[in-house]
């Protein structure tokens, strides 16, 4: 781990990994109950890795992983595992549970699993739309498979929300490439400021192709609907994050995208994508404090991530809702107006059930960023015929993930709404499956 | 032919700082309506800038784009030519915009570098159009002649009085109405605060008025949020529900502020350049 004070200037990754002793001597405690795999989206032969580090057989630890999951320098830095597979740990109960991610990363980073699977040509083809988690993830199975299969991205970048959302000092954009280029060398194709909808539509792809796949996330971002909120020095955490991350605007003007930046800037929300707008805020020079109107234990981030906020010297103002940005005769920020809520009870979700306190008092600040949360994009949705939809957007498959539009499937955040990375490989497989299946592979 | 995808294939100068494009791109070219835009990148370290689709030729597989220079990027792309590259290119985006059925009558109203949107507007309208043009000087008056190829009336102005009426766009509107001219609809495409003058003059008379906006923007396509601006009591994204919206219903001080959020950033960008260029 690099030192706060250090890591707080840079975009470089906080977390060094383990080395071969850590890694060995972290999983020498490991009781290969398997308890964990439960916690597991995927469902990882978890305890098959571990003994394979106690062994010291990294490259037969790295094979089981990727039976399970092609993209495992990814899920290890960004999985939320405290709440997934290091929940069940046994070890957790009484003391500290097995670091699993950092096992599972340690394998990724040092052991490549060298041999590219052996493809046999079948003739048919699969068009995968979005190049996230889900989208390489289904691309990869559907090649394996024998497909032919061409990726389509909107951004001039490949990686979707792990390269324009997720930061690097959480995740190298080197990391994301190197899965890309495994894909790139078992033949997969790429092309990339492409929307499906509009550069091409989805019956145009039908025509050239056995199956589509949609893994186009979520994507559109959620806003608070309060006065002020189209102020300068008010921004969307996409905004921020697509600036800095994919844009690379911390370098600006060697970069020619910019951003703007508040001294003191108000980060409202408490998942993963406020963590990261208020981490790569402190990175770019500002004081910042994180307003979440429940708890902090009720906080959806990864908790790693929360701690490390901490340490960068993020302020944490829970139990406090933003009612309006304050802006001064040129439209800028000046301050914001919160209300103190109460603690009522408990929701059926296990959270915080909260009330206002009708307790208003103002925050000074030059800059407020949103990331209260994301729902599908439109494009689909208004662009293609036969998709049905739910209220909420998301689009609506069967339990095999397939839409109501034939030869279409979809995976991924456009199907569950905001969720984790490894949720949206775990659907991806099970779809690009479904598919090899009505195919005939 | 994929290879030639992105490649500019004829470059003509409009004037001093407003050059015309032909660029080779099959996919957008055949799905493109009026209305839509697209997202250039020019380099490696390049922002991502919106530019109107001016034109397309589906079956030669060419878009057509009218680049003022102005900030960074837009000058960058001006200096490209023949048979270079645009980086990325990514269309077409935003809604089609279509007249309403039954007008019939139209008032097109054109400013500065507006012009060239309002163009294939104003030549595919198969009723009778008036057209106004706009702009400082006789020099940035771009598209003077194919306009008056297209429009059943063509009124110009300028702010020096160098090419046409000396004055604005809307002296020239009160010229038309008070001849007792009567339209369905007016299309007005130019600077924030044109619009908002155009606006507010038909709004006084219920005349529908349409705008096509251009705010910053980062992806197009409703990911960041950052063209968003209030519209009708709600927030609307101009890259995914416009870029053509009912003028009326706009925001223009919304809109006006929001335009002024990188200027700082953006003359530094030029300067940074320069320096560069002297180097």
């Amino acid at each position: 781990m690099r030192p706060a004070e250090e890591r707080i200037h840079d975009f470089k990754e906080v977390s060094l990994g383990f080395t071969k002793e850590e890694a060995v001597l972290e999983a020498s405690r490991c009781v290969l109950c398997g308890a964990c795999i439960k916690g597991c989206p995927v469902g990882i032969d978890i305890p098959g890795f571990i003994k394979a580090v106690q062994e010291e057989d990294f490259q037969k630890g790295i094979h089981i992983i990727k039976e399970y999951n092609l993209l495992p320098a990814i899920c290890g830095r960004v999985c939320p595992q405290e709440s997934q597979c290091e929940a069940e740990c046994v070890l957790g109960k009484k003391g500290k549970a097995i670091n699993i991610g950092a096992l599972e990363r340690f394998l990724a980073d040092h052991y490549t699993d060298q041999k590219l699977p052996d493809i046999r040509e079948t003739g048919r083809r699969a068009a995968v739309v979005g190049s996230g988690p889900g989208g390489l993830t289904a691309a990869f199975e559907l090649r394996r498979a024998g497909f032919r299969v061409t990726v389509y991205e909107a951004l001039h970048e490949l990686g979707g929300v792990l390269k324009y959302g997720i930061p690097g000092f959480r995740l190298p954009d080197e990391v994301i490439d190197r899965e890309i280029e495994t894909l790139k060398e078992m033949g997969v194709g790429f092309l990339t400021s492409f929307l499906i909808g509009k550069t091409l539509t989805i019956d145009e792809l039908l025509q050239e192709n056995d199956a589509v796949l949609i893994a186009t996330g979520a994507g559109l971002p959620g806003y608070l609907g309060i006065p002020g909120e189209n102020g300068i020095g008010v921004l969307l955490a996409n905004e921020l994050l697509t600036r800095v991350n994919l844009m690379k605007a911390g370098r600006f003007p060697e970069y020619d995208t910019p951003v703007i930046l508040g001294e003191h800037v108000v980060v409202i929300g408490g998942g993963n994508v406020a963590m990261d707008a208020a981490r790569v805020s402190r990175r770019l020079g500002a004081e910042v404090t994180i307003c979440y109107r429940r708890e902090e234990k009720d906080m959806p981030a990864r908790r790693e991530e929360m701690e490390h906020a901490k340490e960068e010297g993020i302020d944490f103002k829970t139990l406090t809702n933003p009612v309006e940005i304050l802006l001064d005769d040129n439209g800028r920020v000046k301050g914001m107006r919160v209300e103190k809520m109460k603690v009522t009870g408990v929701a059926d979700d296990g959270r915080s059930r909260i009330a206002p306190t009708g307790e208003i008092f103002e925050i000074k600040t030059d800059m407020v960023v949103e990331a209260i949360g994301q729902s599908p994009n439109k494009i689909i949705r208004e662009n293609v015929q036969g998709l049905d939809f739910d209220k909420k957007g998301r689009m609506i498959v069967d339990e095999n993930l397939m839409t109501t539009k034939d030869k279409v499937w979809a995976a991924g955040d456009i199907v569950s709404g905001a969720a984790t990375v490894i949720l949206a490989m775990g659907e991806a497989k099970k779809a690009a499956r479904a598919i090899v299946e009505k195919c005939g592979g | 032919m994929i290879f030639m995808r992105n490649t500019i294939l004829s470059k003509e100068k409009l004037s001093e700082d407003v050059c015309s494009f032909i660029v080779e791109h099959p996919e957008i070219a055949s799905h493109y309506e009026p209305g839509q835009f697209v997202i250039v990148r020019i380099h490696e370290k390049g922002e991502r800038i919106p530019l109107t689709i001016v034109d397309a030729d589906a079956r030669r597989g060419t878009i057509r784009l009218v680049v003022q220079a102005v900030g960074l990027t837009s000058r960058l792309m001006n200096e490209l030519n023949q048979g270079d590259r645009l980086l990325d290119l990514l269309g077409p985006l935003g809604e089609p915009f279509h007249l309403p059925q039954n007008a019939e009558k139209v008032l097109f109203v054109g400013g500065g570098l507006g012009i060239a949107p309002l163009y294939p507007k104003v030549k595919d309208f198969k009723y009778e159009s008036h057209v106004i043009l706009g702009a400082k000087d006789a020099r940035h008056l771009i598209l003077q002649k194919e306009m008056s190829a297209a429009a059943g009336r063509l009124e110009l102005c300028t702010d020096d009085g160098s090419l046409g009426r000396k004055g604005f766009v809307t002296d020239c509107m009160d010229m038309l109405f008070s001849q007792g001219e009567i339209y369905d609809a007016c299309v007005a495409i130019g600077p924030l605060v044109m619009m908002k003058a155009v606006v507010e003059k038909n709004r006084a008379k219920g005349l529908p008025t349409f705008v096509s906006l251009n705010p910053i923007m980062v992806d197009g396509t409703g990911m960041c949020g950052g063209c968003r601006f209030e519209y009708d009591g709600e927030v609307k994204f101009a890259c995914v529900d416009g870029p053509v919206f009912d003028g009326f219903k706009v925001n223009f001080h919304d809109l006006l502020v929001r335009s002024r959020q990188y200027e700082k950033h953006e003359c530094r960008a030029l300067s940074h350049y320069q320096e560069r260029q002297h180097k």
